[in-house]
């Protein structure tokens, strides 16, 4: 009885190293998809952390890719770089009118695809889907062919113009997306209720496809301010932020680019968590 | 074509149109045209009529002194593959192990996402999209710095031998990763992750997870689980999310720019430079057409196979 109580209480130790080994390793299994996904979001965080960091550097020389000293000189002065602010705010007014008139259009167009039915349906279709398909650099190239042969000065137009052009294929999807999912009984609704057609559109049709316009917007503004490849085959000597920061590349990068980038991914993120607070409020009231 | 419709509705060739006019009057009938007219304008004079005009350019000859000519010169597209064939052939193979670097990674955090992160869901999303806000020139020349001879990041690869392997595989050279291919595709697999993951995301977000349970009733293993039901359930997200990275992935140029050398160039640095430096139009027209027709054939054919194999 005592031999095997012994044997009892001496027996666990031994087998237990396995056991927790097992039980890690089982752990391990269990947990290997969100590791794995942690890893992947912290691979896409990285880089902005580094540029966090190295808005607070001082280099030596002109490269800002390596580690000197502290300091909070480029926080104090992000303007500081000649042409930096004034390319970030050209930018800005770009991807601004780019948003209105891609918005605008690419509004009318999705609600033509997701109400009516038309001849030319499938057509639109296609032509609305290929500037997604399609290389960048295939659309820059060609929209700088014609603008070259027609004798068009490069410059704020021609970079408006192509903005608007590829924006509005990601402002139709995302409206039409909404639309088509609307209960079309709400209208009829409405309309049973005495509606005029401009009220009905204006009180219930708007409201309700009012996000998916909202995202479009967001989408064509993100799409219009951060691009480089069709900008940079359609802006002639005019130079937006994507561009300066290119040019920096070759030129030596100052450390004003890393705080832009930084207060850039800052208001991101709270406008995000805004957002969020605001749609939580909506849904509890 | 609304306006030849408008004017002329007898002389339409249908006897079904008069009728329907009746039903509905002209000015409603014409109002999806009315709404389309200025956004389908828009883009068939500038994303549409380029195209046309730049088959046509691809086939001139001339220089910037005496202006260029028509003259169905269609060498040009083979000098153009002739010189070029080795800058398609790394677009197409950069952009392919990218793409397969962004499923591989971004499966997992999709995953994560619709089924595992329960409260934090939001923020795990917030964390996705976040990121993309900085500039993207930014973030990859971020790249540069982590990536950087003797830093932290190379150290680790070379003391766990890693770069021994890829270097074996030619994917990088010695004891550094910047202006190597390994650099250049793992900027490619960095800037397109989110055009993977967000696909993958709302296909899987659509699964009943008692679906999973139901798999797991009837004694399917998590693996089985996996591999029986959720993958083919995701099949849309995976071909739309390939698609989403491939594309982009093969026609771009400025992850081989910054993070690469002159031995990684891709066909849009070819592009680029043909247009923007060397000026020779017709060269820079016919291999960005020859880009479009090759991602054009290689898309129809992936969409055919997976529609046909995995999709149904």
């Amino acid at each position: 009885m005592a031999d095997t109580e012994t044997t009892a209480a001496t027996a666990p130790p031994t087998k237990r190293p396995p056991r927790t080994t097992n039980k890690a390793l089982l752990w391990l299994r269990r947990n290997l998809v969100t590791l794995a996904g942690l890893c992947t979001l912290a691979y896409l965080i990285l880089p902005n952390l580094v540029v966090l960091v190295f808005s607070f550097n001082k280099p030596n020389g002109r490269f800002n890719y390596q580690w000197q000293r502290f300091s909070t000189d480029a926080w104090t002065d992000p303007c500081g770089v000649a042409d930096l602010c004034g390319s970030l705010g050209l930018s800005l007014q770009i991807a601004l009118w780019a948003t209105l008139g891609a918005t605008a259009l690419g509004t009318m167009i999705a609600f033509a695809l997701a109400r009516y039915r038309f001849r030319a349906r499938s057509g639109v279709n296609a032509l609305i889907f290929l500037p997604m398909a399609m290389p960048e650099v295939v659309m820059a190239a060609s929209l700088a062919t014609l603008f070259l042969n027609m004798g068009i000065r490069f410059g704020f137009w021609t970079i408006l113009i192509a903005h608007i052009m590829f924006c509005l294929s990601f402002v139709v999807t995302a409206v039409k997306a909404r639309v088509m999912s609307m209960d079309p009984r709400l209208e009829q609704a409405a309309q049973d209720l005495y509606a005029s057609p401009a009220q009905t559109f204006l009180r219930v049709t708007l409201p309700i496809a009012a996000p998916g316009i909202a995202a479009g917007a967001l989408l064509s503004f993100a799409l219009s301010f951060d691009d480089f490849i069709i900008t940079n085959f359609n802006a002639g000597s005019t130079v937006t932020f994507p561009m300066f920061v290119w040019g920096s590349a070759q030129r030596g990068t100052p450390v004003q680019i890393n705080v832009i980038g930084t207060a850039m991914f800052l208001v991101a993120v709270v406008c995000v968590i805004v957002g969020q607070l605001a749609g939580r409020r909506r849904k509890r009231s | 074509m609304t306006t030849t419709e408008a004017p002329a509705p007898p002389s339409g060739p249908a006897g079904a149109e008069p009728l329907q006019a009746r039903k509905t009057p002209a000015r409603k009938r014409l109002v999806p045209y009315w709404l389309l007219l200025p956004g389908i304008l828009w883009l068939v004079v500038f994303f549409a009529a380029p195209l046309v005009y730049q088959a046509s350019t691809s086939l001139q000859t001339g220089s910037l002194e005496d202006g260029f000519t028509v003259t169905w010169h269609f060498a040009t597209y083979l000098d153009a593959i002739a010189e070029y064939w080795p800058q398609f052939l790394r677009s197409v193979l950069y952009a392919a192990i990218a793409t397969a670097l962004c499923l591989l990674l971004g499966y997992p955090l999709a995953y994560l996402i619709a089924f595992k992160a329960g409260r934090w869901r939001n923020l795990v999303m917030i964390l996705v999209i976040a990121p993309f806000f900085t500039s993207f020139l930014i973030r990859t020349l971020a790249w540069k710095t982590i990536l950087a001879d003797g830093g932290p990041v190379v150290g680790v690869l070379n003391s766990l031998h890693v770069l021994d392997v890829t270097s074996w595989l030619g994917m990088t050279e010695g004891q550094r990763v910047l202006a190597t291919p390994l650099a250049v595709v793992c900027g490619l697999t960095y800037n397109f992750l989110p055009f993977m993951i967000l696909p993958l995301y709302s296909s899987l977000e659509r699964i009943d997870p008692r679906l999973h349970e139901a798999a797991g009733d009837l004694y399917a293993r998590p693996a089985t689980t996996f591999r029986r039901v959720t993958f083919p359930l995701s099949m849309p997200g995976v071909v739309a999310g390939t698609l989403l990275t491939f594309i982009p992935a093969a026609g771009d140029y400025i992850n081989a720019e910054l993070l690469g050398s002159t031995d990684q160039k891709m066909i849009g640095n070819v592009i680029q430079s043909q247009f923007l430096r060397v000026l020779d139009y017709p060269t820079a027209a016919a291999l960005s057409f020859i880009l479009m027709a090759a991602i054009l054939a290689m898309v129809t054919i992936y969409i055919r196979k997976s529609g046909t194999e995995e999709l149904v």
